[in-house]
């Protein structure tokens, strides 16, 4: 499960984003609530939760296109209140939704990213982007007419492009097919191997067991973080593994079993089941009376990351909901 | 730190064209709008109104009087249509519209003309609709001068080859200022702008809010003037694309004539294009999409239309109107483009509508700077 990573950042790596108690509101809501936030240079963070959880406004108050309520903070050693003008040159922001210019080519798009940075001898630059993307014989196609890979690699090539130190990707990886994805990540990993820090979004387990530490952020609150390892200790959560024998044997025991107290999430996979719960001896005692079932075979296992969160964003509902 | 850059502007204007070009349906609208509303308004222009309703109120009747109203019927601009008895009764049926014009024929009309006394003959026109009267009222001092020629006889036939036997007095009704035809061409210019400037650079910009792309151009170093620069120059051009287009169509098609200096108009026009820009630029700021930009673009207009005097006369306003109308562009764009197209007038005579203009601009434009989000808060 835990890849291990060739360049994981030192220890002492200064940090590049340092951020305490950022919070906004949108109309009385709370979307970002007391955020605090550390990355290490040369780190790649994994940024997790629910849809609406608040992802992309951390994101866009960390590069200055918002303005937090409350909170302070540095982003590359500038003033995330007072010293956006200079973040956004250092930093390369890769939006959830596709917000480079559809009725222009690629070619187009990218000059003109380039010109905005003021990158010296930018009709070099946008040919060596193109090359480097395997995309010089489309360069004139327009972008809004790219499919939604080639888009989101369009996308990453604009952003990274004027060199910047810091990488705010926000979901870069929806929609893409898993052989791209992997392509994606492994670029990740070599742009992070040069010194380059990371933060990104996703909803992807997989790619959140890529980060080098993650958080997870459910109702605007940071639940969890540090590695996918310390996140799955900290949830404590226990969980069995079920397989059966046949289909509805599996759908009849996860029926038996919702909501049983000590119980707190069935989830079946096929003809396996994962059921989990906050308390080990109440789990063992909820599930006790199935044990001995024929065709059913019981096992005691580490819960996944996707266990942990789904276990997570049950109880912030139930706080917060 | 990060100063005024023209390699950023000039990438900025450069990405406008870009798709300015590749929106062909709005391309051609920037360019098909001016030559529908000139051939509209142009129709109308050319318009020559004929057998209009008219009412004899004759006080003096005689040979000349029933030779007067043939001649009426003959010249296809009158049609007699009642005859009024009183002068009240005259009055009315102009009021209520029943008539366009009434022909007043004086008492002792007859007796005047056989003495060489050159009698008046009144025509009171309802001018509400100048270009509607213009030329009927032109025919009939034509045909004043040549109707009565073959009644007279001896003495009187000398007369005929010097001046007129009768003099015509014109009493134009409900707008003083009988503007000509030739005042709406200069005008289309100034309105056609107001409403493709606007709505243009409002929808140019909202477009990218609404598209998402303004997220990308937040995160960019790109300073707010820039912005809106951007957005605006490539615009200005345009603007003087459509304006050629109406000036040539006007001087070759409806024979307007151009006498002041056409460098002074292109002047004139640069500060006009640039007000109405900066107006649509803070439309853009306030609406969240294109259908209010469109809608504020509208609230715009119609008293830019309404209140500049291109729809009706400045002076026949009440005061309140006038003052309003001082603030708009359109206003001051009209009086300087009709002063230089047709009455010819220099630099000195534009000043005082060019400082009005010019202080428009600049107070709209910093209220779009200060609009201006650098943020999507
Ligand atoms: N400009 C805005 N005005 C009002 N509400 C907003 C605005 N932007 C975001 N929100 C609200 O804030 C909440 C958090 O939104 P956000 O986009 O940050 O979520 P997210 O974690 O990125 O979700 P997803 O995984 O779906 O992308 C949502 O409930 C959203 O409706
Ligand atoms: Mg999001």
């Amino acid at each position: 499960m835990n890849q291990p990573h060739a360049s994981e950042p030192a220890d002492d790596a200064p940090l590049v984003i340092d951020v305490r108690g950022l919070t906004k509101s949108f109309g009385g809501t709370k979307v970002v609530d007391d955020v605090d936030m550390q990355v290490a240079e040369g780190e790649i963070y994994g940024f997790l939760g629910p849809n609406g959880s608040g992802k992309t406004t951390t994101i866009r108050l960390l590069c200055g296109l918002l303005t937090p309520d409350a909170g302070t903070g540095t982003c590359l050693g500038h003033d995330i209140l007072t010293e956006s003008a200079r973040i956004k040159r250092e930093v390369g922001y890769m939006t959830q939704r596709f917000s480079l210019y559809e009725d222009l080519s690629i070619r187009e798009n990218l000059h003109f990213v380039a010109s905005i940075y003021g990158l010296k001898r930018p009709r070099k630059i946008v040919q060596e982007t193109l090359e480097k993307l395997n995309l010089e014989n489309r360069a004139h196609q327009l972008a809004g007419t790219l499919s939604g890979g080639w888009k989101q690699r369009l996308a990453l090539a604009a952003a990274i492009m004027h060199g910047p130190k810091l990488l705010l990707l926000d979901e870069p990886t929806a929609g893409v097919d898993p052989k791209a994805r992997r392509e994606f990540w492994d670029e990740i990993h070599r742009l992070a191997d040069s010194g380059l820090t990371v933060l990104v979004s996703t909803h992807y387990m997989d790619e959140a067991e890529r980060c080098h530490k993650i958080c997870y952020l459910a109702y605007g609150k940071l639940l969890a973080r540090g590695t996918v390892h310390d996140v799955i200790a900290q949830s404590g959560l226990a969980t069995w593994h079920v397989s059966g024998t046949s289909q509805r044997r599996i759908n009849r025991l996860a029926h038996d079993l919702a909501g049983r107290g000590g119980v707190d999430m069935v989830a079946p996979f096929g003809t396996t089941l994962h059921v989990s719960g906050a308390n080990d001896n109440a789990l063992d005692a909820a599930v006790a009376p199935w044990r001995g079932e024929d065709g059913l075979n019981w096992r005691k296992v580490e819960p996944t990351l996707e266990d942990v969160f789904i276990h997570m964003m049950q109880g912030a509902s139930d706080n917060f909901g | 730190m990060r100063r005024f850059s023209l390699f950023r502007l000039g990438a900025l204007i450069r990405k406008e064209f870009i798709q300015m070009r590749r929106d062909r349906l709005t391309f051609a609208m920037m360019l098909g709008v001016p030559v529908m509303q000139l051939v509209l308004f142009g129709y109308a222009i050319n318009s020559d109104p004929k057998h209009l309703p008219t009412a004899l109120f004759s006080q003096d009747h005689s040979v000349f009087t029933r030779t007067l109203v043939k001649g009426l019927e003959n010249s296809d601009y009158f049609d007699i249509v009642g005859e009024a008895r009183t002068a009240a009764e005259a009055e009315d049926m102009i009021r209520t519209g029943k008539v366009q014009f009434v022909v007043q024929i004086p008492p002792g009309f007859s007796r005047d003309m056989q003495r060489g006394q050159r009698p008046q003959l009144l025509l009171d026109a309802d001018a509400t609709d100048p270009a509607a009267t213009g030329n009927a009222v032109a025919g009939l001092q034509l045909l004043a001068t040549t109707v009565f020629n073959r009644d007279l006889q001896g003495s009187l036939a000398a007369q005929r080859a010097g001046t007129s036997l009768v003099d015509v007095v014109i009493h134009r009704r409900y707008n003083a200022e009988g503007r000509t035809e030739l005042n709406i061409v200069p005008g289309l210019i100034g309105v056609i702008l107001t409403m493709t400037m606007i709505i243009f650079t409002a929808l140019a910009m909202t477009r990218e809010i609404e598209r998402g792309t303004m997220e990308n151009l937040l995160t960019m170093p790109v300073r707010p003037l820039e912005v809106m620069m951007g957005k605006i120059l490539p615009y200005i051009m345009i603007g003087y694309i459509q304006t050629a287009v109406v000036l040539a169509a006007a001087y070759w098609l409806f024979e307007v004539p151009i006498v002041g200096s056409l460098w002074l108009l292109s002047f004139v026009l640069f500060f006009f294009v640039a007000a109405n820009l900066a107006v649509g630029f803070t439309f853009s700021t306030l609406a969240r999409n294109q259908l209010q930009a469109i809608q504020m673009t509208i609230f715009f207009f119609l008293p830019s239309i309404l209140l500049s005097g291109f729809m009706f006369p400045f002076r026949g306003m009440p005061v309140w109107a006038q003052w309003l109308g001082e603030v708009l562009p359109l206003t001051h764009f009209l009086r300087m483009v009709r002063g230089i197209l047709l009455k010819g007038n220099g630099f000195a005579e534009i000043v005082p509508d060019m400082a009005a203009l010019l202080a428009f601009l600049v107070g709209v434009s910093i209220v779009a700077l200060n609009r201006y989000r650098q943020t999507l808060d």
